[in-house]
């Protein structure tokens, strides 16, 4: 049996211990959806950082510094820049306003069941995609770090394992499993930082100098062959310390901006993430979670420069791949495990992988529960039911069978799309989060003259500018060479230009809002802005 | 430290909803209130504008940003660098002015109750 299976075994067996403890103290709706409130502000600190380095980060951004170079860096800088806007203006007025869901918020004023319909589906939506976009890639992970387990099984071994989390155990085993993901990542990027830098004799500046002797080459349109471009000038050279190698040519700049726009607005739309502010007792426990996220958050995105840099001059993005029919396959997933494997040897990669593991486990199961809790909560209980009477066992059947529902098809859908190219379905989630969820929650929280026509008009033309702007983007459109390892869902030229549509879509969600407030005639909205404005700055009523 | 849940105790009878209209247009909400946005909004601009400096910067004008300040460091990396910086500050500075907005919503509860009794 190799190490990584036996890893990947200590931390389900751990985890799942952790969800008998937790299945003994989840009964109530309160407990399920929430964690009883019982969570301190510093632990969900933690919980908060474990829900949002999801995979994409810890691997993707290892990958995209150690195959681009700086660009690759600005992700991480947007990541935690994103979690101001989630301190200034997010966090606090919602754990005051709220009791379990974001549509909680939505609907606090807007008491219409039309709201909260909308917004349990952008929650769904959001939370779908980036669940599939985790699924695909923990399958490709699993099955390329442990042959022995292949690319279905894994998918399956990971949706039942956050099924159970969920299921059985609520926001509190869901929460300790990202504390511990969060523990075990932390460590693990601390531990290849330091083993990186002590390759360079512990001198930043001698890995810049090291880094500065990799370089990468580009083109105005196409990629260049053998230094030389399409129309017979010569490439563009630049050193990995330097700008431009993965954004660059007409629509660089601007998807660079329009990836900013999604990721500092996105995160305080993002549904699994504003849930956690709902398992702490109050506002100053949903700051001091905030605090201590930040501090993590930013720590890890700094070291990733190491991982990226790491791996661009230790081990070399030539040699960042799996071997296919005698030729290597460029994977930049592997960025990080080999950079693990080349300072520390198996067991080291071995260490590596399964914090990767735990690492897509623990944000599937966030987001499983924030879908649960969006279908049994807003649809089912404020919707079907109209809210008639509160009948606690029932709500919780439900939601644990939404969980199952969603979690199921999640694993289908992974299953079905497993040769696309589907890490635009993240930006995605991210783009609609920003375009749809934010100006919907930023508005009802700070201004009083905003109402259900603007609620529904602002949510439905974000949701659906940023769906269609991404099939029509290169995300999704594109020609690949036939034998690509994963290819484009359409296969035509894309019709617009940007990889990411918030740069559009946030505007257009914001304008579609403010239009729809102006329209609309219906009254009641503006009244209940007194209640919503003292709850959300003084806490009286919080529950 | 206020304890908002303190306002539900268990087993006793829902206290009255407070009269939030009355409480919003009373001079120590806005007060309160006037605290909080004239911080927040500003901080809210400042670093929306200093974060969208980066990509502009580093999209539209590659070759000065790649202009090394320290060995191989460049300008890019440092301003990239800067912005963490930047949010652990604001970080730092809204959660002590917090302490006072805490303490003014305290005040606010206590004074709210009393009325009500």
């Amino acid at each position: 049996m190799s190490t990584s299976l036996l890893m990947f075994l200590v931390f389900i067996v751990v985890t799942l211990g952790i969800t008998y403890w937790a299945s003994k103290r989840t009964a109530t709706t309160a407990e399920f959806y929430s964690a009883g409130r019982s969570i301190t502000g510093f632990q969900n600190g933690w919980a908060v950082a474990g829900d949002y380095m999801s995979a994409a980060s810890f691997l993707g951004i290892a990958g995209l510094i150690a195959f681009y170079g700086y660009d690759g860096f600005m992700y991480s800088v947007g990541w935690l820049v994103a979690y101001l806007t989630v301190l200034l203006l997010v966090a606090e007025p919602l754990r005051n306003t709220g009791r379990f869901t974001m549509a909680d918020v939505l609907a606090f004023r807007l008491r219409s069941p039309v709201v909260r319909s909308v917004a349990a589906a952008s929650t769904l939506t959001v939370s779908l995609f980036y669940m599939i976009a985790q699924m695909v890639g923990a399958g490709s992970l699993v099955s390329l770090l442990i042959p022995q387990i292949g690319f279905n099984t894994a998918i399956v071994m990971v949706g039942v394992l956050m099924l159970v989390y969920v299921i059985f155990g609520g926001m509190l085993a869901t929460t300790w499993v990202q504390i511990i993901k969060a523990v075990l990542l932390m460590a693990g990027t601390v531990l290849l930082s330091v083993l990186v830098l002590a390759r360079f004799d512990f001198s930043v500046l001698g890995m810049f100098e090291a880094v500065s002797q990799v370089s990468g080459s580009f083109c105005e349109t196409g990629n260049p062959t053998a230094g030389m471009c399409a129309d017979g000038s010569p490439a563009t050279v630049r050193d990995f310390t330097q700008p431009g190698l993965y954004y660059h040519g007409q629509w660089g700049p601007l998807s660079l901006i329009s990836l900013g726009v999604a990721l500092i607005f996105g995160t305080a739309g993002l549904p699994h993430i504003l849930v956690r502010f709902y398992t702490v007792p109050s506002a100053q426990a949903a700051r001091t979670s905030v605090v201590w996220a930040m501090i993590l958050i930013g720590s890890f995105y700094i070291m990733t420069t190491f991982l990226g840099f790491g791996a661009a001059t230790l081990v070399g993005k030539e040699n960042i791949g799996v071997m296919t029919n005698g030729a290597l396959a460029p994977n930049q997933n592997l960025a990080a495990p080999l950079l693990a494997q080349e300072l520390g040897g198996e067991i080291f990669l071995s260490f590596v992988s399964a914090i990767a593991f735990a690492t897509i486990l623990a944000v599937v199961a966030g987001l499983t529960i924030a879908s649960s809790s969006a279908f049994a909560h807003d649809i089912w209980f404020s919707v079907v039911k109209r809210g008639m009477r509160e009948d606690e066992k029932q709500q919780v059947m439900v939601a644990r069978i939404a969980a199952a529902v969603i979690g199921g098809l999640a694993i289908a859908l992974a299953i079905a799309l497993r040769s696309l190219n589907v890490a635009f379905l993240v930006g995605l989630a991210f783009a609609v989060a920003a375009s749809a969820n934010v100006p919907a929650i930023l508005l009802t929280l700070y201004w009083r003259r905003f109402n259900t026509g603007g609620m529904v008009t602002g949510m439905v033309v974000g949701l659906l500018s940023s769906i269609i702007l991404i099939v029509l983007s290169p995300a999704v459109m594109g020609v690949d060479a036939p034998g690509a390892a994963t290819r484009h869902l359409i296969q035509a030229a894309p019709l617009f230009p940007l990889d990411n549509p918030a740069i559009l879509s946030v505007p257009l969600g914001f304008i579609a809002a403010l239009l729809g407030t102006l329209l609309w005639r219906g009254k009641g909205a503006e009244e209940a802005y007194s209640e919503l404005n003292v709850r959300a700055n003084t806490g009286l009523g919080a529950v | 430290m206020t304890h908002p849940s303190s306002a539900n105790q268990p087993g006793a009878h829902p206290p009255p909803a407070p009269d939030w209209e009355a409480i919003e247009s009373g001079g120590e909400f806005r007060e309160l209130v006037n605290a909080k946005r004239s911080f927040i909004f500003p901080a809210t601009a400042f670093f929306i504008v200093y974060y969208f400096a980066l990509p502009i910067l580093v999209g539209y004008f590659p070759e000065l940003m790649s202009r090394d300040v320290v060995g191989e460091v460049n300008i890019a990396y440092l301003f990239a660098l800067s912005q963490f910086i930047m949010a652990w500050v604001i970080m730092v500075m809204y959660v002590r002015r917090a302490r006072t907005f805490d303490g003014m919503v305290d005040q606010l509860i206590s004074r709210t109750r009393g009325g009500q009794r």
